[in-house]
């Protein structure tokens, strides 16, 4: 086994244990043991971090010019306004003028409705999108729990509303919710769902909780599926009803899997665009997110306030996903060893780290 | 056996039809609409009362150019699952068997990234490809699918690779192996399905990516079909083509829906042991 010895650095004297714990033969003092030493070829130490940079950077080089590097840009643009009409001299400039912070402040009056508008619709529809999705998800991964047979037929089932690329579902859904459509046939009312108001947001959370709850009934499900049967036998002879043992057992142990599926979903939901954008269309006013304000605005080529708006979204994901983070603790990055002593060991590193 | 017990016994079974019917009546009716005659589209029996493939015919009509933006979504979506794929492996590898110092930071910053919003990398990134003239170029399209495609691909093979034992590298190092060549030997052909399901993975979703298809291209034969769909339109400007959408729609997702149903046992394995453990 190759690996690097630093000692001092908290993180990496907890790795070399762990790797002891692992291989189940270390010395007391802390050496490795002596059938592991054999195999140990002079000069791995800094082979096995050369070989790890050398394995890693293609992957952080690209991800460094298309997602640092555009953030960065996102930035920097968002302090400049609009190539055109300098207001200032009156001669039309090719480059865009750097303006600071107006774009900002702009959030804050003249084109702050539109902005407000987009970032309450945002908000909106992840909450209700995300409460629906959980409570139908959880059921029917409950559901799909009980159920023995046909589980192929099942799972080929869930996995096609994750499947279908969004914009076709919602091209399916605008064809279902047309004034002619079923849905208007199904309640029997004549109602235009993909026109401007509340019930085109409706359509846009039916059509956005039909696609994503499976998906959450799916990861449910392999939480379920972890829970020892004992832990149920137990509460029953104990005496436990149903419903206590949802709330006390099924939900506490599915938990952690949950709150990893809320989280995803949540990000998602907040950056959504092909949903609204197809189903109901740009720059309606009921429906417009900030994903679809910032892409309107590029593809008009105000890239200032585009990239203004694109931060502003930016910044409200990283929040969220900060809270959750704290929430969740540490069970979203999970540690490469999984051996329970070296996970609690890790765990409470990461609480002290957290409150410190 | 009395009443209820029977019903305790049967009620999963219920459950699971409901289960299975939320999800497959809309795409059901999106089959049973494109099979409509143009004539009958506003039917809304279960069952198209004249069968015809007119819509289809329609769908592949020179006008739409609908074939051209298949082969833009293949050759998309496949080259940035391959790209992915090759550099997630190295990446994943690294992540699940070396121990070097700020692999937690860095295991971070990649998961990180896949929850970014797209559209706030896809704006600078348009004024840089506008500048470059890349715009309704297939790169243009790929290298901003990376941004997802990555790092998912990344989280999804060091799962796989965690879960195969270290011991068998282990042995072919004792053997003599370098450990370039027990990776080359040893764990890519034991890889294997981890590789395809997460291959299988991530084509799904950057075949379904939109945002960045609509905003890299203007031009109708750059468009990916997702793109092109949702742009249809009718013999003239007012009608709304839904018979030829809905054809279009079902063959854009075909191709999904066989992937799900040949290999649903990977891909949910995948799914799960990616994103949820």
């Amino acid at each position: 086994m190759v690996e690097t010895h630093n000692p001092g650095g908290s993180a990496t004297a907890s790795a070399d244990e762990s790797s002891h714990d692992r291989s189940g033969g270390s010395s007391p003092d802390g050496l490795p043991a002596p059938a592991k030493r054999r195999r140990r070829q002079p000069g791995a130490t800094s082979g096995s971090a050369r070989m790890a940079a050398l394995l890693v950077s293609p992957t952080l080089l690209v991800l460094t010019i298309v997602v640092l590097y555009p953030t960065i840009v996102a930035f920097k643009d968002s302090l400049y306004g609009t190539a055109g009409l300098d207001p200032k001299t009156g001669f039309v400039s090719k480059t865009e003028p750097f303006v600071g912070w107006s774009n900002y402040a702009d959030i804050f009056g003249e084109a702050g409705s539109r902005f407000w508008n987009a970032f309450w619709n945002t908000s909106f529809f992840t909450v209700t999108t995300v409460t629906l999705e959980t409570v139908i998800g959880v059921a029917m991964a409950l559901i799909m729990h009980k159920a023995f047979k046909g589980r192929a037929l099942v799972r080929a089932s869930i996995l096609i509303p994750w499947a279908i690329p969004t914009a076709i579902s919602a091209i399916l859904w605008r064809w279902i919710f047309n004034s002619d459509g079923v849905a208007n046939k199904i309640i029997g009312e004549q109602i235009l769902w993909t026109t401007e108001g509340f019930h085109a947001q409706v359509a846009v959370i039916i059509a956005e909780v039909w696609k994503t709850a499976p998906f959450i009934g799916l990861l449910v499900l392999a939480g379920l599926q972890v829970i020892p049967k004992e832990v149920y036998e137990a509460a029953r002879i104990d005496g436990a009803t149903a419903m206590r043992q949802f709330w006390n057992i099924t939900l506490p142990l599915v938990k952690p899997a949950l709150l990893v599926a809320v989280l995803f979903r949540t990000l998602d939901a907040l950056r959504m665009f092909d949903l609204p954008y197809v189903l109901i269309g740009a720059k309606k006013a009921s429906v417009e997110t900030l994903s679809m304000l910032a892409q309107d605005e590029a593809s008009n080529v105000r890239f200032g306030p585009a990239a203004a708006y694109a931060v502003v979204l930016f910044i409200y994901v990283f929040l969220i996903a900060l809270a959750f983070v704290r929430l969740l603790g540490t069970d979203l990055v999970r540690d490469d060893d999984p051996t329970p002593k070296r996970r609690r060991r890790w765990l409470t590193r990461r609480r002290t780290e957290v409150t410190a | 056996m009395n009443f209820q017990a029977k019903i305790r016994r049967w009620l999963p079974y219920v459950g699971v039809a409901v289960v299975v019917a939320y999800c497959l009546a809309p795409f059901y009716w999106m089959v049973v609409s494109s099979l409509r005659r143009t004539s009958d589209i506003f039917e809304n029996a279960p069952l198209p009362s004249h069968p015809s493939l007119e819509n289809y015919l329609a769908v592949f009509d020179p006008s739409q150019s609908f074939t051209k933006s298949m082969i833009n979504s293949i050759v998309v979506a496949g080259v940035t699952t391959s790209v992915a794929l090759v550099l997630a492996t190295f990446t994943a590898y690294a992540m699940a068997r070396l121990r070097f110092r700020f692999k937690r930071v860095v295991l971070t910053v990649i998961i990180a990234t896949s929850m970014f919003p797209v559209v706030s990398i896809v704006v600078p990134l348009l004024k840089l490809f506008t500048d470059f003239g890349w715009i309704n170029t297939y790169q243009a399209l790929i290298v901003p699918s990376m941004s997802f495609a990555l790092p998912l691909a990344v989280w999804n093979l060091t799962t796989f690779f965690r879960q195969m034992p270290e011991e068998l590298e282990h042995s072919a190092m004792v053997d003599g192996c370098t450990r370039g060549q027990a990776f080359r030997k040893i764990i890519i052909p034991l890889a294997a399905p981890g590789l395809f399901t997460t291959a299988i993975i991530v084509f799904i979703i950057a075949w379904n990516e939109f945002l960045i298809a609509l905003t890299m291209t203007n031009k109708e034969d750059m468009q990916t079909a997702p793109v092109a769909v949702s742009k249809f339109t009718g013999a003239s400007d007012f009608e709304v083509p839904f018979g030829s959408q809905m054809a279009a729609g079902v063959l854009v997702t075909l191709p999904l829906v066989v992937l799900v149903i040949v290999f649903q046992r990977r891909i949910v394995s995948g799914l799960t042991s990616g994103s949820a453990k």
